[in-house]
């Protein structure tokens, strides 16, 4: 580092003297820190000059570099807007033209065009809207029903066993993305002497318990109640979403939880016919696109079995 | 004076130096206040209801910005993430704001409505229910904990005087029907407040359990409000862009 000497060779100094003998040398700056100082005002300069900087009374400068991207004008023609540059126009100019945009486009727009026959028939457009039929899969429905669309019992289906609550038409998954579901059972007002025949009656339609006899007849009997959605035979009504009761699928009573206790899967049947069940999916359709939705009902129906 | 002078009396030199660093500050931040377009004109965005003003406080209260920001930027990823950026607007009556800077659960700007009430309280008391692989800690007490609403009156009146609309006269009141509405203006009334509070507990079933308002009911109805203020369908691309 260089010194600058004074006539008598001594080392410049500040001239302040603190504690009577302590003094500060008064060396230049370093030559590089210098003209690293007078570049950034230089750049600073120009980006006063190209970018939005200075404000003045309720407005501010806004420079002149320019953001270009399309607007729908009213005549449903586009047009070309030129913005002073900011961050929103950007954004706009991203969504519309990034090489990331245009090329979703592209895909986004053969999945709008073909019908789910069509796409299930081609490869590429198949695998396209599975991988975003995932991605939107991970963001809005993961959270209930589980990365993997296993559910949770007693609270969300699951969607990768081969049970369907409203079959699994691509339209009929279409249309409960789009518009949610309220699930619903009304609670049962079964008389106490006939629930524990009623409930073993359930277990029995899927030979998860053995009934016969009078207590057959009892349970039967107290079923007549549920058949109206379950059906007679216990086999489910997919037009209003009443589970099978009659296949080895269980999604509100956690019979499998039980293992081979019989007592408590009649406990869980029961407690399913007392309490009745109250479910809620929310509607997606503000949030999805018709064909993020077409895409997403794609990997939806992939997962569980036909 | 001389620079001496400066350099030995430290009372001074500590005064001019906070002048100093505070011109960089002024300079970035009065301006806002000044900008016609800092806050953008948008239907919709509104004060919170009782209920959900309490729900606001227990989200600031158990720490959740910490953890969740609520300010999604005007990026492509973001946007196909989240849904449309975030407006100043939106937070216009947030005192303090909630954008938070750290994002290790995700954004919750545009929370509102994307799960249900029920998801949200199973979540809320044990997240690893729903979603194993989640890092987020339970909030049991949520449930237990009887909402504690004496003071939302108070509360109210604290937000009005930082320039938040609630409405303590007639006048105020008229005022917040021409801008909100008969229905919306009722609930943003101080006077109601106790009464609308207990009422839009009662009106959902935010948190399973009807005959008690817990804390996890405010929150609830705090999540379910997040970003749905506004409604973007009804606005170009781009339309925000002349704020700017």
């Amino acid at each position: 580092m260089s010194q600058t000497e004074n006539k008598q060779g001594q080392v410049e100094t500040t001239g302040h003297v603190w504690d009577g003998d302590l003094r500060e040398y008064n060396n230049p700056l370093p030559r590089w820190w210098l003209w690293a100082f007078y570049v950034t005002i230089v750049f600073s300069v120009v980006y006063w000059i190209l970018y939005p900087a200075w404000p003045y009374g309720d407005s501010y400068t806004k420079g002149i570099n320019t953001v270009e991207y399309t607007v729908e004008g009213e005549d449903g023609e586009e047009k070309t807007v030129s913005e002073h540059w900011n961050t929103r126009a950007l954004f706009t100019r991203d969504m519309q033209s990034s090489p990331s945009a245009l090329a979703q486009e592209e895909w986004v727009g053969k999945v709008k065009d073909m019908s789910f026959e069509e796409i299930e028939q081609d490869p590429d457009t198949l695998q396209f809207a599975m991988s975003m039929g995932n991605y939107t899969f991970g963001d809005y429905c993961a959270a209930c029903h589980g990365a993997g669309g296993q559910g949770k019992i007693g609270l969300f289906p699951n969607l990768a066993d081969n049970a369907w609550l409203y079959g699994n038409s691509y339209e009929t998954i279409v249309n409960k993305i789009n518009n949610g579901i309220q699930g619903m059972m009304p609670a049962q007002n079964v008389a106490e002497d006939k629930i524990d025949d009623l409930a073993t009656y359930v277990l029995s339609l899927s030979g998860e318990a053995e009934i016969s006899g009078e207590a057959a007849s009892r349970g039967k009997q107290a079923f007549a109640s549920c058949a109206g959605c379950h059906g007679a035979e216990g086999k489910g009504n997919e037009a209003m979403g009443a589970p099978n009761l009659a296949d080895a699928i269980w999604g509100v009573a956690d019979v499998p939880g039980c293992g081979d206790d019989v007592a408590c899967k009649v406990d869980e049947i029961k407690h399913v016919v007392n309490n009745g069940i109250q479910r809620e999916m929310p509607a997606f359709g503000d949030r999805l696109t018709e064909t993020q939705a077409r895409m997403l009902a794609i990997y939806v129906r992939q997962m569980g079995g036909n | 004076m001389k620079h001496e002078s400066i350099e030995i009396n430290s009372g001074l030199l500590i005064v001019l130096t906070l002048a100093v660093i505070s011109i960089g500050g002024l300079v970035e931040i009065v301006p806002l206040f000044h900008i016609e377009e800092t806050v953008e004109e948008v239907d919709g965005v509104r004060p919170y209801t009782p209920l959900e003003l309490r729900g606001r406080d227990i989200y600031v209260k158990e720490g959740c910005y910490t953890c969740h920001s609520q300010m999604i930027r005007p990026f492509r990823d973001e946007q196909l993430r989240y849904g449309h950026y975030s407006l100043a607007a939106e937070s216009q009556y947030d005192h303090p704001f909630q954008w938070g800077s750290k994002r290790t659960g995700p954004d919750l700007a545009r929370v509102g409505g994307k799960y249900s009430n029920e998801w949200q309280t199973q979540h809320l008391v044990d997240p690893q229910s729903l979603v194993p692989e989640s890092i987020m800690p339970g909030y049991p007490w949520l449930l237990e904990n009887e909402l504690d609403y004496s003071q939302i009156e108070d509360r109210m009146v604290a937000l009005k005087r930082v320039g938040v609309p609630y409405s303590q006269s007639q006048e105020e009141y008229d005022a917040n029907v021409e801008q909100f509405g008969a229905d919306m203006a009722d609930k943003l009334h101080v006077g109601n407040a106790t009464e609308v509070l207990e009422s839009q507990a009662g009106a959902q079933n935010w948190d399973g359990d009807p005959n008690r308002i817990t804390e996890m009911d405010a929150l609830v109805a705090y999540l379910q409000m997040l970003g749905t203020m506004v409604d973007f369908s009804k606005y170009e691309d781009g339309h925000f862009n002349q704020f700017r």
